[in-house]
């Protein structure tokens, strides 16, 4: 089955069990627009997590659909799913960075793994690691670095691939008010330049700050869309106009 | 102020393999410090010695083969030395009228007495003097062919009215109980050499599902970034290849060391029959080989575990 032209994400009926437990995900159908701005919202347990491995196909569905990009990822073969993941984005809400390579080389992993050579790689890594502030931190390894600084490593690293879709996991969980709100504007700032973001959160506060959002509530694994909007949601344009700085 | 200075779409992809030192970053392995290089180097030492011994027994018995295939042995079992001595010159004379026989020597007494000495003693009087012991003539001969059954057949036929006390045997009967053994003996190296390659490859299997299970974390990272299982694999099979050659280089030369002293004992035996027990170059070459069949046998290993590993994860 193939998603309606244009869509980023398109999930119908998707159900997630681990194992013989129960659904933590059941019936869930949403579709995402490229250049939307969407946060994923629910309690402890919810299902968010479960909901973002789907989207960075981390795991696939137990049913349903999952459509990125226009195609099943269900179905789609297991060599195939690589070329998929460089076009998605994560921030884990534990980072996730690589403890023994520095900030530089983490950031430039995606790159690298995506075969750039070394000598086109130097200056995007580099400009990256400077707009999120860390260029003098660039050979620092993430045990040396404060958890907003492995924040930031953890963007850029997710960004630099040039993702169509980011997902962030809890994204300011482990930041101040004023970092999360820089987060928030980065979030924005990339939004604008077309890329597709989803920012799980329990923040009620975060979502204020962004009006235009789209807001995907999961309560006991189940999606909370009463309008329909969320399955059919009307699109929206975007224009690269934002501008953050740290 | 500044816009995120993403990298044109076309920058973000490119046509480098992720390979080498840079993908080799992502799995820390401390190459001296771990066990595998000298789990390797054991195994490939046994491997050499194992197959070096299974090269020198083949080829000594191709040389004994060789040897004693066309020999037959004429014994004058006769209590008087007068009538022992007519008849070993009427078997002689017989035996090389015939057309497969292509040499024919009497023993001398004085080489029988010799090839006797480190059992009987000395001067035990083969040649037939007062008090000697009776001792058969022998006479050494060589056929054109091999000593197939029917020629010695006609050879009995022939001798037994020139020389009736003649006892004929061909020389390979004799050593046929050695040659079995030999055999199974070779077949035993050639066993641990089969063995001592699977414990190899179990030694690898284990060592890359443990380098596996220790950086997973890093591993599904990579995956979630794009990485392939392909990529991934390639880094435990550099890591693993520097092992495997490292203890392949030290494996092969322990093992070319006892076999040079194992040669050297040997030697010192003066032996005619270990003597044809060496090893050709072709050996040499094929023992140089060991170590690289380990490399293949060790990375082959390595990519099947963890591609079989990875199949596994998400």
């Amino acid at each position: 089955m193939s998603s309606a032209a244009g869509d980023i994400v398109r999930f119908d009926n998707v159900g997630l069990r681990y194992g013989t437990d129960r659904e933590v995900l059941s019936d869930v159908s949403f579709t995402l627009n490229p250049g939307s701005f969407c946060f994923l919202t629910g309690a402890s347990g919810a299902g968010k997590t479960s909901l973002l491995k789907l989207l960075y196909l981390a795991q696939r569905p137990s049913r349903g659909v999952v459509s990125m990009f226009g195609t099943d990822t269900v179905t789609l073969p297991r060599a195939r799913l690589p070329g998929f993941r460089r076009r998605i984005g994560v921030v884990f809400q534990d980072f996730r960075l690589v403890p023994h390579l520095s900030a530089y080389d983490n950031v430039a992993l995606p790159l690298r793994v995506s075969g750039v050579r070394e000598d086109d790689l130097h200056m995007p890594v580099s400009d990256m690691l400077d707009w999120v502030g860390l260029s003098e931190r660039a050979q620092a390894r993430p045990a040396s670095l404060s958890g907003g600084e492995q924040q930031r490593v953890a963007i850029a690293r997710a960004v630099i691939g040039r993702p169509e879709l980011l997902v962030a996991d809890e994204p300011t969980g482990n930041v101040d008010p004023d970092m999360a709100l820089k987060l928030l504007r980065l979030f924005e700032s990339l939004n604008r330049l077309g890329t597709t973001v989803v920012v799980a959160t329990h923040d009620v506060h975060l979502l204020r700050k962004v009006p235009d959002s789209l807001i995907m509530r999961l309560d006991k694994g189940r999606l909370s869309d009463p309008t329909g909007a969320l399955r059919y949601p009307p699109r929206r344009d975007n224009a690269p106009d934002n501008q953050v700085a740290w | 102020m500044k816009s995120p200075p993403l990298p044109a779409r076309d920058a973000v992809s490119g046509d480098r393999r992720f390979r080498g030192t840079r993908a080799a970053q992502l799995v820390p392995h401390a190459r001296l410090a771990g066990p595998m290089p000298w789990v390797i180097a054991i195994m490939i030492a046994l491997t050499v010695i194992a197959a070096a011994g299974g090269l020198a027994l083949s080829n000594l018995v191709s040389d004994a083969r060789a040897d004693l295939a066309g020999g037959i042995t004429v014994q004058i079992v006769e209590a008087s030395a007068a009538e022992r001595e007519r008849q070993t010159r009427q078997a002689a004379r017989a035996m090389a009228q015939d057309p497969s026989v292509s040499a024919v020597r009497i023993v001398p007494p004085a080489e029988l007495e010799a090839l006797l000495e480190p059992w009987l003693g000395a001067d035990i009087g083969a040649g037939g003097g007062s008090g000697a012991v009776p001792m058969p003539a022998l006479i050494d001969a060589r056929l054109r062919g091999s000593a197939d059954a029917a020629t010695l057949q006609r050879l009995r036929e022939r001798l037994r009215s020139a020389a009736p006390a003649a006892r004929l045997d061909a020389q390979s009967a004799w050593l046929g109980p050695v040659f079995s053994a030999i055999n199974s003996l070779l077949w035993l190296a050639a066993a641990l050499v089969v063995l001592l390659g699977l414990t190899s490859a179990a030694a690898v299997w284990l060592a890359a599902r443990s380098a596996l299970g220790g950086n997973r974390a890093t591993i599904e990272i990579v995956h979630l970034l794009g990485g392939t299982d392909g990529q991934i694999a390639r880094i435990f099979q550099r890591s693993v290849a520097f092992d495997a050659m490292l203890g392949g280089a030290v494996g092969l030369a322990l093992g070319l060391a006892a076999i040079l002293l194992l040669g050297q004992q040997f030697a010192r035996l003066d032996s005619g029959m270990v003597a044809g027990g060496g090893l050709h170059w072709q050996d040499w070459l094929l023992l140089a080989a060991v170590p690289l069949a380990g490399i293949v046998i060790a990375v082959l290993t390595a990519r099947l575990t963890i591609l079989a590993a990875l199949r596994r994860m998400s």
